[in-house]
């Protein structure tokens, strides 16, 4: 990032985002989770969501791949999200199709009660994929990707289930970019994990960021710190700041982020 | 310091001997529900033992369990022996025997012979009304429980459905008779003379009669159908909801449809739940008698249901025999004496032994899918 280049506390929407939120604002029933939103996520980027829990940035993450429609009572009452400029709340837009360019990873690790292989080829065969050299092949790609490969090479027709808490989300993380998605939403991907696999997750998103765009929810300051190009802090469903993350840590403009940063409260 | 005579209390506590009246009296009631349970099964093995053990290797009268239903012919010969033979043997006897005279003859229908008819009357319609009810149920419940919306109408039709369960199963059977055997549309060249209502389908000279399937294997099978249907959806949509949102929420994020996610993370890891407890709605279908009374079985069967038909589907439309209704008309149907004790009692502990193993099957397999599954 350059330093140089001064912006403002929110960013204004540029054409170049890989994802474009403008003015969301959406309710559960009643409630309204998030206020009035606009924010872009730029290409080959991580952005961090932090802020916290209760203050939408979950909702946020589900409403890019409309996860949050599986919610019954829940909608979005204004604005709208582009992907690749293509308003997602379209009529026209399917959204398995969408879910196919945003992909996802989970809090809880949630592979499939199969083997190794199946979990990370399930995808590809969900889409039609018969061709087993290509299946294969993708598949090492992606454990290799998900710096997994070397781990499980030697089991990977053994159950899913027999691998540890960190591989386990590894292999989830390898199983969402098996399919070649242009987005990835991560949430909370590593509060359930020990340090070091903790350290395993950061490394492979900093690796793969130039192949994919990244969206971490997260409430470890440290790791949006580590991880992420820019950071958005969300507080009560609204926006408070969203900035480069180097910015946003040491000189925050607003007095809440600081606050919330620092400890003080969340 | 506490005074260990004071923390410990002397002598017997208040209402002590009222716990002990009541301890045992409670004890008691449950010991005779056993006690009864115990006689009954005994009554059952002791006067059924004898038709289908014996006391020569293999043990088993195989004859009881596969020789067709015949009556029973009971009569003294010339010196005075008893003779206790089924009509075929009978009339064996009677010419190799020719001129010699016969005493106190006595005939008890169906009585003699095996049960093989009712054993096999009775494997089609479980087999029949289980692959019924699962094709129905399944569906059913993966509707309710992936597809519809939680609504106060979702919540009745469920609400009716649980309903459906404690409707007495003689109302099954007239439902059964009046729909299935009487009214259902069939397509036939010749419709019947009391078909309801007879559209023509311009297509050689084929009519839409709703005449009903007449008493037979798939009438029967249907109406058992619809009794356990409640059963294996309220089962179904356990087992479905008890597979973790992950999978789901998993498979939908990668770009599946609502079905693939059903088909591929959601159904394979219900199924053995499902199954399992549709093997106790099997116990409930082979036991019925009242809805397959009127639906699909009689009291004397000549053939098997597959002799003489001229392509497979005919066996839906045979009519069967039944185990529990064989016992009904064994029963109630004939005069009861010494001689009709033997097909009686075998037929039941027949019965009971064939329920038993279906029960502890489940049990079995149950416990095995639990230990597999583990997520």
């Amino acid at each position: 990032m350059n330093d140089l280049l001064e912006k403002p506390a929110i960013v204004p929407t540029s054409t170049a985002a890989a994802v474009e939120i403008r003015k969301v604002s959406f309710s559960y029933g009643s409630t309204q989770a998030l206020k009035d939103i606009t924010l872009d996520l730029r290409e080959n980027e991580v952005t961090a969501f932090i802020g916290p829990s209760g203050c939408g940035k979950s909702t946020l993450l589900r409403c890019i791949n409309r996860m949050n429609d599986e919610i019954v009572g829940t909608r979005i009452t204004q604005g709208e999200i582009l992907v690749e400029g293509i308003n997602i709340h379209h009529p026209s837009v399917d959204v398995v199709k969408l879910r196919r360019d945003v992909g996802m990873v989970f809090q809880k690790s949630n592979p499939f009660p199969s083997s190794i292989f199946e979990n990370v080829a399930f995808g590809l065969r969900m889409r039609g994929e018969r061709n087993n050299a290509v299946i294969a092949q993708t598949v090492e790609e992606s454990l290799k990707s998900a710096a997994l490969w070397d781990e499980v090479k030697d089991r990977l027709q053994e159950s899913a289930l027999g691998l540890s808490g960190g591989q386990q989300q590894r292999l989830c993380i390898a199983r969402t970019i098996a399919v070649k998605p242009l987005v990835v939403l991560m949430d909370e991907p590593c509060s359930a994990l020990d340090p070091i696999a903790t350290a395993k997750v950061e490394e492979l998103i900093w690796n793969l960021k130039h192949d994919y765009t990244f969206v971490i929810v997260t409430h470890n300051m440290q790791q949006a710190a580590r991880v992420s190009d820019r950071t958005a802090f969300f507080y009560i469903g609204e926006l408070i700041e969203f900035s480069d993350t180097k910015r946003i840590f040491s000189n925050p403009r607003v007095r809440k982020t600081e606050e919330y940063i620092t400890g003080r409260f969340g | 310091m506490f005074d260990p005579e004071k923390l410990i209390r002397k002598g017997l506590p208040k209402g002590y001997f009222k716990d002990i009246l009541v301890r045992s009296l409670l004890g008691g009631i449950t010991y005779l529900i056993v006690l009864i349970a115990v006689l009954l099964f005994a009554k059952i093995i002791i006067d059924g033992a004898p038709a289908i053990f014996t006391s020569k290797f293999p043990f088993v009268d195989t004859e009881f369990l596969t020789a067709k239903n015949e009556t029973l012919h009971v009569f003294d010969d010339a010196q005075g022996t008893r003779h206790q033979l089924p009509a075929s043997k009978y009339s064996e006897y009677v010419s190799a025997h020719q001129g010699e005279n016969i005493y106190n003859e006595q005939t008890f229908s169906y009585s003699g012979g095996g049960i093989a008819g009712p054993i096999a009357g009775t494997a089609l319609l479980t087999v029949g009304s289980i692959i019924l009810a699962l094709f129905f149920g399944v569906s059913a419940a993966i509707y309710l429980a992936e597809y519809a919306k939680q609504s106060p109408f979702i919540h009745a039709v469920r609400l009716a459905i649980l309903n459906l369960a404690g409707i007495p199963s003689i109302v099954f059977g007239l439902f059964g008779f009046s729909v299935f055997v009487l009214a259902v549309p069939v397509i036939t060249s010749t419709p019947s003379d009391r078909t309801l209502l007879a559209i023509p389908l311009f297509l050689n000279d084929w009519v839409l009669s709703f005449q009903g399937w007449n008493s037979s294997l798939i009438a029967g099978c249907a109406t058992l159908a619809c009794m356990i249907l409640p059963v294996i959806i309220t089962a179904s949509e356990e087992s479905l909801r008890a597979v973790p949102q992950g999978f789901r929420d998993a498979s939908l994020a990668m770009g599946g449809t609502r079905w693939q996610t059903i088909r591929k993370c959601v159904l394979p890891y219900s199924l053995p739940g499902i199954l399992t407890s549709s093997l106790l709605a099997i116990t409930r279908v082979a036991g019925e008698t009242a809805p397959i009374m009127f639906t699909a079985a009689v009291a004397a069967k000549d053939d098997f249901p597959w002799q003489g038909i001229s392509n497979p589907f005919d066996i839906l439309s045979s009519q069967v025999q039944a185990l529990p209704y064989h016992i009904y008309t064994l029963a109630a149907r004939i005069p009861n004496s010494e001689y009709t004790q033997r097909a009686q009692y075998g037929s039941v502990l027949v019965f009971l032994i064939l329920v038993a193993v279906l029960s502890f099957g489940s049990m079995v397999l149950r416990a095995k899918m639990r230990g597999k599954l583990k997520w």
